[in-house]
């Protein structure tokens, strides 16, 4: 990485990385952020965004343009200079310009799924597979601490492609997720090279 | 983009009050993503002085790197109004944008490293 000779180097060459924690209601999502996080989870109940980018005014009505929705995002400092952030995204799939926006420059997207409730995660299967770019895993949150259907069932209820990883993990154990997080930075890193990325 | 936020005096309905600090732009020059980290290369007394408040907060947080989302976060605005206020301060020359992977493509280096920081967590 290139370098200046300043002392406030360690600062100013700060990067920060992105990976999406996505799925339906209450498939794990917030407690996958909390347990690997080294902050508690922020909430921006706040949030608001544009529709569309390059809005030069907005809406004189305002309801097209904007909008208020909950979402909640974590940290890890993977090195002195290198930070990772973790977005879950909002579970109303209404909002998809806004995970458009939460997508848009992430390494890539972890999707949850409860075996009990599979269909919640469909929407976001499907956004992931059909409408963005970016590399994602699926993985099973072992609600009950184990596995109650053979991983390839749950591939083909999910009629998921061959070539998208599908692990298990337990939302709430931190090791646990780091290694979720692990196996899509691996796939990601196995993209790149099958794409001749970078 | 002409000069630097400045609020005019409009009427506008409450529910846009905040797009007025920035004279109702919404536009920004730079990719600033949720994840992406300013911070302020010199911290100067008379900078922050002459800020608006929203801006000045912005100003003061970003004393140690910091995102956008948790300027939204923290100081309760919109994250769409931190971007263009992040894009004044940059402009102005005040703060720093600091890249984000996407801006390496996150190529191998990037994601070796990642993983590198993830492995010791796990350790
Ligand atoms: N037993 C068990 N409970 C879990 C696990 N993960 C999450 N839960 C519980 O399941 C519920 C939903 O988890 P959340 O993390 O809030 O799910 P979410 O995806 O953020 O939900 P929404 O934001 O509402 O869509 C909570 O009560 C969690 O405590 C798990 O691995 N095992
Ligand atoms: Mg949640």
């Amino acid at each position: 990485m290139a370098s200046t000779s300043s002392p406030r180097d360690h600062a100013e060459l700060m990067l920060s990385a992105k990976i999406v924690i996505a799925g339906g209601f209450g498939v794990g999502k917030t407690t996958f952020v909390s347990s690997v996080s080294e902050i508690a989870p922020l909430n921006t109940e706040a949030w608001m965004t544009e529709a569309s980018e390059g809005v030069d005014d907005l809406d004189p009505d305002g309801d097209k343009t904007t909008t208020t929705v909950a979402m909640d995002f974590g940290r890890i400092q993977l090195h002195p200079d290198l930070m990772l952030y973790l977005f879950g995204t909002p579970g109303q799939s209404r909002f998809w310009f806004l995970w458009d926006d939460l997508t848009r420059g992430a390494l890539g997207a972890v999707v949850l799924v409860d075996t009990r409730r599979l269909s919640e995660s469909f929407a976001a299967i499907n956004y992931f597979e059909h409408d963005s770019e970016i590399p994602f895993v699926v993985a099973v949150n072992l609600f009950d601490g184990r596995l109650t259907h053979d991983l390839e069932e749950v591939r083909e209820a999910l009629a998921l492609a061959p070539d998208v990883p599908l692990i298990t993990c337990d939302a709430r154990d931190s090791l646990s997720t780091v290694d979720t997080l692990r196996a899509l930075v691996t796939h990601t890193m196995r993209l790149n090279v099958t794409h001749g990325a970078a | 983009m002409a000069t630097h936020a400045q609020t005019q005096r409009e009427t506008r309905s409450s529910r846009v009050r905040p797009y007025a600090l920035t004279g109702g732009r919404t536009r920004t020059r730079h990719q600033l993503l949720v994840e992406t980290m300013i911070s302020v290369t010199e911290y100067d007394p008379e900078v922050a002085e002459r800020l608006l408040p929203e801006s000045r907060a912005v100003y003061e947080h970003a004393r140690s790197p910091v995102s956008l989302a948790e300027l939204s976060a923290t100081l309760d605005i919109p994250l769409g109004v931190i971007r263009v206020l992040v894009s004044d301060l940059a402009a102005d020359g005040v703060i720093f944008i600091h890249p984000t992977g996407q801006a390496y493509s996150y190529d191998h280096n990037i994601l070796e490293r990642i993983l590198d920081g993830l492995n010791k967590l796990s350790a």
